[in-house]
C-alpha cells in the first residue's frame, strides 16, 4: 500500500515536471521567433512525420469508421433511425474520436520516435557536438519537430477523419444500399461549423502537446540506453495523458460558447 | 603539490609560445560531489598537452567546461584571450569556430551521411571561408586528409569504429581549428586502430600548427603524444612534466597512477 508520504513523493516529482516542461515551452516560443530559422529542417520533419503515419492513420481511421457503424446500426435499427448514423457518425468522428484516435496513434507513433531520437542523441553525445559547432540544438532540433507536430497532426486528423466517413460510407452502402452521394450530403447537413472550427484548433494543440513533451523527454533524458527507452515510453505515457487533459479543456471551452 | 610540479623538460621552449588557453582556480560541483577542486592548466600554441586521471577524476568536465557546454561553479577560462564565462552566445559560438572538439564516442550524426556530417558545422561558419571555397572542396579535403575520402557518402552505422573516430576527426578538422580538445580519442579502439589515431593526430598537429589538448587514460596514448601532462587527482593539476618525468616520479599518488 502506498504511504502518504509515497503519494506526496510523486505528486511532487509531477509538479516539478510540470513546471520543468512548463519552462520548456516558454523556451520554444522564444526560440522559435528568434533567427535563423530552420526552413529546412523543418520541412524534413513535415515530411518525415506525415509520410511516415500517414498509412497508420489511414488504417485506424478506416477500421474506426467501419467499426463504429458496425456497431451502432443494429440498436438505430431497433428504433428506426438508421438514416441518423452518417450525421451521427459524423458528428462523432469530426468533433472527437478522429482528433483524440489520430491524436493518440501519433502519440505512439511520432512522441515516442522523437523522445527516442532526441534521447539517443543526447546519450551519445550528438546534441553536444552540435553545439560546439556553433548550431543550436534546441533551435534546430526541438523547435523544428513541435512546429511540425504542431502542423502536421490537424493535417492527419483531415485524413484520418475523411478515411473513417468513408468507412462508414462502405458499410452503409453494402448494410443499407446508401450510394456515395446521399451518405456525404447527410453528412455534411449534419455538420456545422462550431462542429469543425474546434475539432480544428484541438488538433493544432494536440500535434503541440506530442511535439513538447516528446522533446522535452528526450532532450533530457538521462544517461544509458535505459534511459533512452525511458524516454520514449514515457513521452507516450505523459502525451497521452495531456491528449486527454486538452481535450476535456477543449470541449468544456467549446460547450462554453455553444451556451453563448 | 609535489616537488615534479613546474619541472618542465621542454619548460624553455614550450614557456616562450603564446598561450592559447588558460584555466584559473576552476571549480565545479554535483551536490555534495566535487569534481573540480581549483583546477588550473595553461595550453600554447602548437602544444600537446596531455591531461591525465582516473576515470571519474572530471577530466570529461573540465573539457566541457572549457567549451562552455558545462557551466563551471567559480574559475576563468580564457580561450584567446577571451574568457568563455563572461561571453554571450553569439560570441562564445565564433569563437567555438577556432576550437576542434573530438568527442570520446564520436558523436556522428546517425541520420546525416559522412558528407552531411562534415558539412553541418560549415552552415554555421560559412563566413570564416569568406564564401570564396567550395564546401565540397572542404569536405574531400578533410576527409583525405584522414584517409576516408571513399567514405563520403556512406552512413555512420556503415562505419567500423576506428572509421567513425577518423570521420569525427576530419568533421573536426574542417573549420580549421587554432585548438584541438580530445576526449578520450583511443578509448574503445583496439590497440592497431588507436596507434593509427594517435599518429594522425600527430600529423595534423605537424601539418595545421594546432594546439592539442588530449584527454586519456590511455599510458600509451599519453607517453606517444604528450609534450608536457598534467596529472588530474582529487580535482587539482596534481601534477605537471613530461612523461618521464611523471612516470618516472617517486610521489605515491603518481606511482600508484601508473601502476594502475
Amino acid at each position: 500500500m502506498l504511504s502518504i508520504q509515497s503519494i506526496g513523493g510523486q505528486l511532487n516529482r509531477f509538479f516539478i515536471e510540470i513546471g520543468e516542461l512548463s519552462y520548456f515551452a516558454g523556451r520554444y516560443f522564444k526560440e522559435a521567433v528568434r533567427p535563423p530559422f530552420e526552413y529546412k529542417e523543418l520541412l524534413r520533419q513535415c515530411y518525415s512525420m506525415g509520410n511516415r503515419s500517414l498509412l497508420l492513420v489511414a488504417i485506424t481511421g478506416f477500421i474506426i469508421g467501419l467499426v463504429l457503424t458496425l456497431q451502432t446500426r443494429p440498436t438505430l435499427l431497433e428504433f428506426g433511425a438508421v438514416s441518423w448514423i452518417p450525421s451521427m457518425v459524423g458528428i462523432s468522428i469530426v468533433r472527437e474520436i478522429g482528433p483524440m484516435i489520430t491524436a493518440l496513434v501519433c502519440a505512439g507513433r511520432i512522441g515516442s520516435g522523437i523522445g527516442a531520437e532526441l534521447g539517443s542523441m543526447r546519450v551519445t553525445e550528438q546534441i553536444d557536438a552540435m553545439e560546439v559547432s556553433g548550431t543550436n540544438p534546441f533551435k534546430y532540433l526541438v523547435v523544428t519537430r513541435i512546429l511540425a507536430t504542431t502542423l502536421m497532426i490537424p493535417l492527419l486528423v483531415i485524413v484520418g477523419d475523411a478515411i473513417a466517413l468513408y468507412g462508414s460510407f462502405l458499410v452503409e452502402n453494402l448494410k443499407g444500399n446508401v450510394s456515395f452521394t446521399l451518405y456525404f450530403n447527410q453528412v455534411f447537413d449534419a455538420l456545422e461549423f462550431g462542429d469543425i472550427v474546434p475539432a480544428t484548433i484541438k488538433s493544432f494543440f494536440f500535434g503541440f502537446a506530442i511535439g513538447l513533451v516528446g522533446c522535452f523527454k528526450g532532450y533530457y533524458c538521462k544517461k544509458g540506453t535505459a534511459g533512452v527507452g525511458k524516454a520514449a515510453n514515457s513521452a507516450v505515457v505523459f502525451t497521452s495523458l495531456l491528449l486527454f487533459i486538452i481535450d476535456f479543456i477543449a470541449v468544456f471551452v467549446a460547450d462554453i460558447f455553444y451556451e453563448l | 603539490m609535489i616537488e615534479e610540479k613546474n619541472i618542465l623538460s621542454k619548460a624553455k621552449n614550450i614557456e616562450q609560445r603564446e598561450i592559447v588557453l588558460q584555466i584559473k582556480d576552476l571549480y565545479k560541483s554535483f551536490g555534495d560531489n566535487h569534481v573540480l577542486n581549483g583546477f588550473n592548466m595553461t595550453l600554447h600554441k602548437g602544444e600537446n598537452l596531455v591531461i591525465m586521471g582516473k576515470s571519474g577524476s572530471g577530466k570529461s568536465v573540465m573539457i566541457k567546461c572549457l567549451v562552455g557546454l558545462m557551466e563551471a561553479d567559480s574559475g576563468s577560462i580564457s580561450v584567446m584571450g577571451n574568457d568563455i564565462t563572461t561571453l554571450n552566445q553569439e560570441t562564445l559560438d565564433i569563437l567555438r569556430a577556432d576550437i576542434g572538439f573530438l568527442f570520446q564516442g564520436s558523436a556522428l550524426y546517425d541520420s546525416m551521411t559522412v558528407r552531411e556530417n562534415l558539412e553541418f558545422p560549415l552552415r554555421r561558419h560559412s563566413e570564416k571561408f569568406d564564401g570564396q571555397t567550395d564546401t565540397n572542396v572542404l569536405v574531400i579535403e578533410a576527409l583525405e586528409n584522414v584517409g576516408l575520402a571513399d567514405a563520403i557518402d556512406l552512413m555512420p552505422s556503415e562505419l567500423s569504429g576506428g572509421m567513425k573516430r577518423r570521420v569525427a576527426l576530419a568533421r573536426t578538422l574542417i573549420l580549421q581549428p587554432k585548438i584541438i580538445l580530445y576526449d578520450e580519442p583511443t578509448s574503445g579502439l583496439d590497440p592497431i586502430t588507436a596507434k593509427e589515431i594517435i599518429l594522425l593526430m600527430q600529423d595534423i598537429q605537424e601539418k595545421y600548427g594546432t594546439s592539442s589538448l588530449i584527454i586519456t587514460h590511455d599510458v600509451d596514448c599519453a607517453r606517444v603524444i604528450a609534450e608536457r601532462m598534467i596529472l588530474l587527482i582529487d580535482g587539482v593539476d596534481y601534477a605537471v612534466g613530461t612523461f618521464k618525468e611523471l612516470s618516472t616520479s617517486k610521489d605515491p599518488k603518481i606511482m600508484a597512477f601508473f601502476k594502475q
